[in-house]
């Protein structure tokens, strides 16, 4: 322990250890993660880096309980998510994780505030508590007054934190950031940056973020460098606020 | 949950409302089928069954030959006057025994002319058929042993010919044959099979045999029993007798038919109940074909759909609410179908009862099993594609174009 290190002990939320991807068998087996081990601690700003074909997403699919390990084993705080089967992890996903895609991924024809309430439908939340929720969630991406708009009429801007805002709506303790700022200019990169910033520091929301641009790393506290299904560096870029 | 994905679908499918519509067609169109026809077939059932009892119970038809499928009553032997004197002198329990031959032709008075049906009988037709003269008198004896000119008209014939005029005593050239007029019958209105009964001249069985017809067949014989005589009893009296009289002994089959209004009534039913099987059948391969439609447009909108479901998947939607997110979906579009063919059969049947003067016989059985059968068509054609959707890996789905 670090000496300086104001917070207490860490406490990990995410560990893999030894995980392994492999796509295919015999000749044409891939192997998308080869062995890798990373612990993610509560309140961790995490950058995750590396070229296309690193390993990077597959790594967050089975973070993210979308995917399982074909080998090692993957903690989701006590939890072996290996051992769970695909409804058992669905649960997982709605009750603990939130979603930001490149894409944004929102559905075309439901308004803003229809679409930050979606993860709420299948939490059986009440239609009032919902709207009221979705409706909090949306200003605190600083989209008061945007709430009944369609994703096409808002920039891709506003659009992403239309995307973060359904994220977190339902309080998750862990933020999976799928290239969020890919299809932004770079003033609008920022501003999400900013916000992804403020959950972590303010809300105490574990961000775990995918980019291959340095620029939008630096906001990390730490940068995971994968390489070959590998991780290559790990690194605290600076002790979290 | 289940009211979410109620309000889900139904948003869904109001996105794609053209499409939503064109695709339940195919049920539209069977349930509507079944409703209207199940409908029109009880009312005309009700209809004739009322328009036989009418007739009377105890009235018989005889005819020559037998009557179904490969048997013509025009080969058999027609009856002859001599026949009808012996029924009415030997036959005991009987009111009536009316011969009937029958023909069409013209009817002209001054310059009006129409064409219609011309029937030559005996006093004992008014009691057969229940049907008494509003003015005017039957026929005489003389006039029926001598075959003279005189008839007697139906309320079509009165009004289409004479108009306001008085007709009796009066003129009318029955196909060129000059007849007095001695009688009015009493208006019947429409028979079972659409026909004016009212359309019709009367006379004497041998002025029409000699004059009209120039044959002496008898096409039908009526014979009305007594109140409270067993019309089998004189069913079997009648067989006895013509066999006699035709020569028919030991094995061999009747040459002609006896009926009751009760027999007829069975087969008429009996005719109906195929009907509607029949109907039933293509309205079943109707709703199939639906279901085949609303299969293929519910696979479309998954595969167009992909990433929504992708979405719902990542964000916490287990396989079964995204199965019955599509599952509720197909049934909704069909059950709508199910109401629509219902509203529609319902007003067809509507329209057809009060075009066709038959009673509007709504059977609430047939409509609940219409909207049933409509709706396990959606269960049953909806659950492959939504097995498909919720099936879809999440990650795969995500990245779909």
């Amino acid at each position: 322990m670090n000496a300086a290190a104001p917070p207490p002990s860490p406490q990990p939320v995410m560990r893999l250890k030894n995980v392994a991807k492999i796509y295919g068998a015999g000749m044409a087996e891939v192997r998308a993660l080869d062995g890798i081990d990373l612990t993610i601690n509560q309140g961790e700003f995490v950058a995750i880096m590396g070229a296309s074909g690193s390993g990077k997403s597959t790594a967050m699919n089975i973070l993210g309980c979308l995917d399982t390990p074909t080998s090692g084993t993957y903690l989701f705080k006590t939890v072996d998510v290996g051992r769970l089967n695909r409804d058992q992890r669905a649960l997982l996903r709605r009750h603990y994780l939130g979603f930001v895609f490149q894409g944004f991924n929102l559905l075309a024809r439901s308004s803003a505030v229809e679409n930050v309430e979606l993860p709420l439908i299948y939490r059986g939340t009440r239609s009032t508590e919902r709207r009221r929720l979705a409706m909090r969630a949306l200003a605190h991406v600083g989209l008061k007054g945007r709430e009944h708009h369609f994703p096409s009429e808002l920039s891709g801007g506003q659009q992403q934190r239309v995307a973060i805002a359904r994220a977190i709506v339902t309080s998750p303790k862990v933020l999976l950031a799928d290239e969020p700022t890919g299809n932004l200019d770079t003033k609008m990169s920022l501003e999400i940056m900013e916000l992804l910033k403020a959950l972590n520091e303010e809300e105490g929301i574990t961000v775990i973020m995918v980019t291959h641009e340095a620029e939008m790393a630096a906001y990390a506290h730490r940068i995971v460098q994968f390489s070959d299904g590998r991780i290559r560096t790990d690194g605290k870029k600076r002790e979290p606020a | 949950m289940l009211w979410e994905t109620f309000r889900l679908a139904l948003q869904a499918l109001r996105r794609n409302a053209l499409r939503s519509f064109l695709t339940v067609l195919g049920i539209v169109i069977g349930v509507g089928a079944v409703i209207a026809m199940v409908t029109i077939g009880n009312g005309t059932t009700v209809k004739v069954a009322d328009d036989l009892s009418k007739l009377g119970s105890n009235l018989l038809f005889v005819r020559p030959g037998q009557f179904g499928p490969g048997r013509s009553s025009a080969e058999a032997r027609a009856f002859t006057a001599k026949d009808v004197a012996a029924l009415k002198a030997q036959l005991r329990g009987v009111k009536a025994v009316a011969p009937v031959a029958q023909t069409s032709g013209t009817a002209i008075v001054g310059t009006e002319s129409r064409a219609t049906s011309i029937i030559g009988s005996d006093n004992d037709f008014f009691i057969s058929q229940d049907w008494p003269l509003s003015a005017g008198r039957e026929f005489l004896g003389g006039e029926i042993r001598g075959g003279r000119a005189v008839c007697l008209i139906g309320a079509t014939v009165r009004d289409e010919l004479f108009g306001p005029a008085f007709p009796i005593g009066q003129r009318v050239r029955v196909n060129k044959v000059s007849c007095e007029v001695i009688g009015l019958l009493e208006a019947k209105g429409q028979s079972s099979f659409g026909t004016d009964r009212d359309d019709v001249i009367l006379m004497p069985l041998r002025t029409f045999q000699r004059r009209i017809a120039g044959n002496t067949n008898i096409s039908t014989i009526y014979v009305s029993a007594q109140d409270g005589v067993e019309t089998s009893k004189v069913q079997q009296d009648i067989e006895r007798l013509l066999r006699e009289r035709r020569g028919i002994t030991g094995n061999e089959e009747d040459d002609f038919s006896v009926r009751d209004m009760k027999q007829i009534a069975q087969t008429l039913t009996s005719t109906t109940a195929m009907m509607t099987a029949l109907l039933g059948a293509v309205a079943g391969v109707s709703l199939l074909v639906g279901g085949i439609g609303i299969m293929n447009i519910m696979l479309v909108s998954v595969t167009e759909r992909t990433r929504e479901i992708g979405i719902r998947l990542a964000i916490g939607a287990q396989a079964s609410q995204v199965l019955m997110q599509f599952l509720v979906e197909a049934v909704v579009l069909s059950m709508f179908g199910g109401i629509v063919g219902i509203l529609s059969g319902l007003g067809l049947a509507l329209l057809a009862s009060s075009t066709m003067n038959i009673p509007f016989m709504l059977d609430w059985k047939i409509v609940v099993i219409a909207f049933a059968f409509s709706a396990a068509v959606g269960i049953l054609f909806g659950f492959f594609p939504a097995r498909r959707a919720a099936r879809l890996d999440p990650i795969e789905a995500l990245r779909h174009e």
